[in-house]
């Protein structure tokens, strides 16, 4: 995935347009392109063009349905784990050894390791973080998501 | 809430994007051996059963500019948190929002909100934002920064067997 921004010049009004108002929905219906194309003043073929160019460029980075994975039926896990400076190396081979770890981030804190562990029941959580705390002879905290707020996150394109 | 084959088969074959062809849903019922009407209505459904959040694009944040992000981490009494959790979910540059448990004494906090914004300068003054929202109900706050990802993989449904 793209981590840096595109150029001014990359992208222009219409491609703008595109991306404030597909990020919100896109239709469910037989010609889906037509109708939201429809709304943006394109052709299904040009919303169609469009659409495949902002994919090219790195401006978008998924396009359909957003699944709930916990609905879907796996467990997942926010951990922990305040890592020794002159250990981080080594650690971060054995946490991101487990295919559970779906992604990890270093950070700045004291709690310097933040990972997402996902599995297909809720009791291999547990099992793989205690085999991490076993590898490494540090603790993992467990931040399991109690709720989850509605997201009203839009990007401004 | 459990899904049936069919769904499970629907899931896997849109969990990557939808096909960019004037008639998707028809492309990808041609795939499952299914209907048009069947893909659309069975999407429908996965979609009011919250399977589905929602159809849409999702604009890249990093290549719009918004390159900075921070774990914001607050401890809210519990008696409000659901209340201001809602409250702080809602705000357009917050992109996730969960109640977790505290770890005592290492870690007071229970309410998690990443922030985005184009500069560090601008999360930090979005986290203000959320400070002043929640008012005297938060008794201590912190921002994580991410120094560099360690690892990334997207989250697939884990095919049977696996």
């Amino acid at each position: 995935m793209r981590r840096t921004p595109l150029g001014a010049h990359e992208l222009d009004a219409t491609d703008r347009a595109i991306l404030n108002a597909l990020q919100v929905s896109f239709p469910l219906s037989p010609r889906p392109f037509a109708g939201a194309g429809a709304a943006l003043g394109l052709s299904e073929g040009e919303l169609i063009t469009r659409i495949g160019s902002l994919k090219e460029k790195g401006a978008i980075t998924r396009f359909g349905p957003f699944f709930d994975a916990a609905a879907m039926g796996g467990a997942f896990c926010l951990c922990a784990m305040a890592v020794p400076a002159d250990r981080f190396e080594e650690v971060t081979a054995l946490v991101n050894a487990h295919r559970e770890v779906a992604h990890n981030y270093e950070r700045a804190h004291r709690l310097n390791m933040w990972f997402v562990l996902a599995c297909e029941k809720p009791e291999g959580i547990e099992a793989v973080a205690r085999s991490i705390e076993q590898e490494t002879g540090l603790r993992v905290l467990l931040f399991p998501k109690l709720q989850e707020f509605f997201i009203g996150f839009r990007v401004d394109a | 809430m459990t899904i049936d084959a069919t769904e499970r088969a629907l899931i896997a074959a849109t969990q990557q994007g939808l096909p960019l062809t004037p008639a998707p849903y028809a492309e990808v019922a041609r795939q499952l051996g299914l209907s048009e009407d069947e893909v659309i209505a069975r999407l429908a459904t996965l979609q009011a059963r919250g399977i589905i959040r929602r159809i849409a694009l999702a604009p890249n944040h990093y290549a719009l500019g918004m390159t900075a992000n921070g774990m914001s981490v607050w401890d809210v009494a519990d008696a409000q948190a659901s209340e201001l959790g809602a409250k702080v979910g809602r705000l357009d540059f917050v992109s996730h929002c969960y109640l977790r448990p505290r770890a005592l004494p290492d870690w007071p906090y229970n309410l998690f909100a990443m922030i985005h914004g184009q500069t560090r300068a601008e999360v930090e003054e979005k986290r203000l934002q959320i400070a002043g929202l929640l008012g005297e109900a938060c008794r201590a706050h912190d921002i994580l920064y991410s120094t560099r990802i360690l690892k990334k993989t997207g989250l697939r449904l884990a095919s049977a067997g696996d």
